[in-house]
């Protein structure tokens, strides 16, 4: 009888240990994150530097990654003027969409989108490639060679990737609000000049910065991940390919994350 | 010289190490045999401060490992990888030349490209080689490199993890080779790890034999075939049959 109550009480508690479990494990990947963001700041302040390393990544992550968000920007913008037109339409406000436009791509969608893809292309890329170099063990031969894998590897990502993806938000906000301009022009037959006049009135500096501010937070959350992911990643093509999804999950789920939490600061 | 006491070593609930015992004295050349998994290449990642012993004590000429200048530590060391380990974004020489071009050992980028052409021609390769990226090349010729970026700031000891694996007989003999010629000329120490016979007769002067997480055998090459141990006559015979337990 006895065994059977504590049997009892084992089930019914059994859900509540696997949330506790499941908690614990959550608040030790963050303790985690945080351990290792706060040691790739610290090495970004010290010396050595890796110049070369920093250039390759800027190439490879700001670079290369234009096209992919200049076409996303171009498509969102479009897609939003349209929107916005058919919204407006309900209660006679069509003449709304070039400043909707210019302010929702600068503060929310160039931001958001652009670290969204930002992540898809590069935590992925930083955190297979990491993660293979563990595997091969590549990072232990780094080590061999007095050279820090944090310092060496990571850093110049991460520093790279603050700096890139505030000026890919910048280059996607403009073809984003060209992209509206483009559908208001030529499918819902705005005046150019008027629809450029109306962007340039209502769009404030602060719209622009605030959303270049979120574009350097996503970019350091987005490389932070790749090389967390791709350093910690574990053995064999399985490890590297948990790695490479956890680095895309992470990255992706931080940027809502950070976003909400900037908007709560920078426009509350 | 470098001396293991007691070191011991655990990966959850698998006891890799327990309480190796082992001398490798200056400017000899040591090989670790034993099977596959008995920790052979844990022992070296302990050396080198790769992986943290949970008990037991590794000093290199009476200083112990896990103190004084880190850098300073691994400078005495050259090691080849197992599967070479060579940096894929990077050109063959600047795989070779990596430790010269940065750190304590810089030099000029002209004169560290020079040395490691020199180094590359020491394990038989060309010029030609050096442009290339490491995916251009053969395993054999990837091994060859990544022997001459463990010899390119000549150590004064040299870890070599598997030096022979996955490469045919004839490639083999020419690593082996190599790994005693290059070894003797720098009067360097080294430790190779191996369940290659060939390599160890052409490698060693000392033998120890790893088993159950413990130094099994450990003496001259020379006394190593004579010796009654089972487990090292096993090892050494490729015998199914022993105290060595295989799985079919």
């Amino acid at each position: 009888m006895v065994k059977s109550e504590g049997a009892l009480a084992l089930s019914i508690l059994s859900p509540v240990a696997a949330l506790g479990r499941f908690m614990l494990g959550l608040l030790a990947s963050l303790g985690r994150i945080a351990l290792f963001a706060a040691e790739v700041v610290s090495h970004m302040l010290r010396p050595p530097f890796y110049p070369r390393e920093f250039l390759h990544a800027l190439m490879q992550i700001g670079w290369f990654s234009l096209p992919v968000v200049g076409m996303t920007a171009l498509f969102t913008g479009g897609a939003l003027a349209l929107q916005i037109y058919a919204g407006g339409q309900r209660f006679s406000a069509e003449a709304v969409v070039p400043a909707i436009v210019a302010i929702g791509m600068a503060r929310e969608l160039g931001p958001v989108l652009g670290g969204l893809m930002v992540a898809a292309r590069v935590a992925s890329s930083i955190a297979a490639e990491l993660g293979t170099m563990k595997v091969t063990e590549q990072i232990d031969a780094l080590v061999t060679l007095s050279t820090n894998p944090l310092k060496y590897l990571a850093v110049p990502r991460v520093l790279a990737a603050t700096l890139a993806v505030p000026v890919l938000v910048a280059v996607g906000d403009s073809i984003g609000i060209m992209g509206g301009w483009l559908v208001g022009v030529q499918r819902l037959d705005f005046n150019s000049a008027a629809y450029i006049k109306n962007t340039v009135d209502f769009l404030e500096m602060w719209d622009v910065t605030s959303g270049l501010l979120k574009g350097a937070a996503f970019g350091f959350l987005v490389a932070l991940m790749g090389c967390y992911h791709g350093m910690n990643s574990g053995r064999g093509a399985q490890g590297v390919g948990k790695a490479t999804k956890s680095a895309v999950v992470s990255a992706s789920v931080l940027i809502f994350a950070a976003n909400y939490l900037l908007t709560e600061l920078f426009f509350s | 010289m470098i001396e293991l006491s007691g070191v011991h070593k655990t990966f959850g609930a698998n006891q890799v190490l327990c309480g190796v015992d082992l001398t490798i004295a200056k400017g000899t050349s040591m090989v670790i045999i034993g099977g596959s998994g008995t920790g052979k290449s844990v022992l070296l990642k302990c050396i080198l401060g790769l992986v943290t012993p949970d008990q037991g004590r590794i000093t290199l000429d009476g200083q112990d490992v896990t103190t004084g200048d880190r850098d300073a530590f691994l400078a005495r060391f050259g090691m080849l990888f197992q599967g070479g380990a060579l940096f894929d974004s990077l050109r063959i020489w600047e795989n070779v030349a990596f430790r010269l071009m940065r750190g304590a050992l810089k030099r000029p980028k002209a004169e560290a490209r020079e040395l490691a052409i020199e180094k590359l021609r020491r394990v038989g390769l060309g010029p030609h080689v050096a442009d290339q990226f490491p995916a251009e090349l053969s395993g054999g010729m990837q091994k060859r490199v990544s022997l001459a970026r463990a010899i390119a700031a000549e150590p004064e000891i040299i870890f070599f993890d598997e030096p022979t694996t996955g490469l045919d007989p004839i490639m083999s003999g020419v690593i082996n080779d190599l790994i005693r010629e290059i070894v003797t000329e720098m009067g360097a120490t080294a430790m190779t790890i191996t369940h290659d016979m060939s390599s160890v007769r052409a490698i060693a002067d000392n033998v120890a034999m790893l088993h159950g997480g413990k130094v099994r055998w450990t003496g001259p090459v020379t006394e190593m075939d004579a010796t009654t141990d089972p487990y090292v006559q096993q090892f050494i015979h490729g015998r199914a049959e022993g105290p060595i337990e295989s799985l079919r």
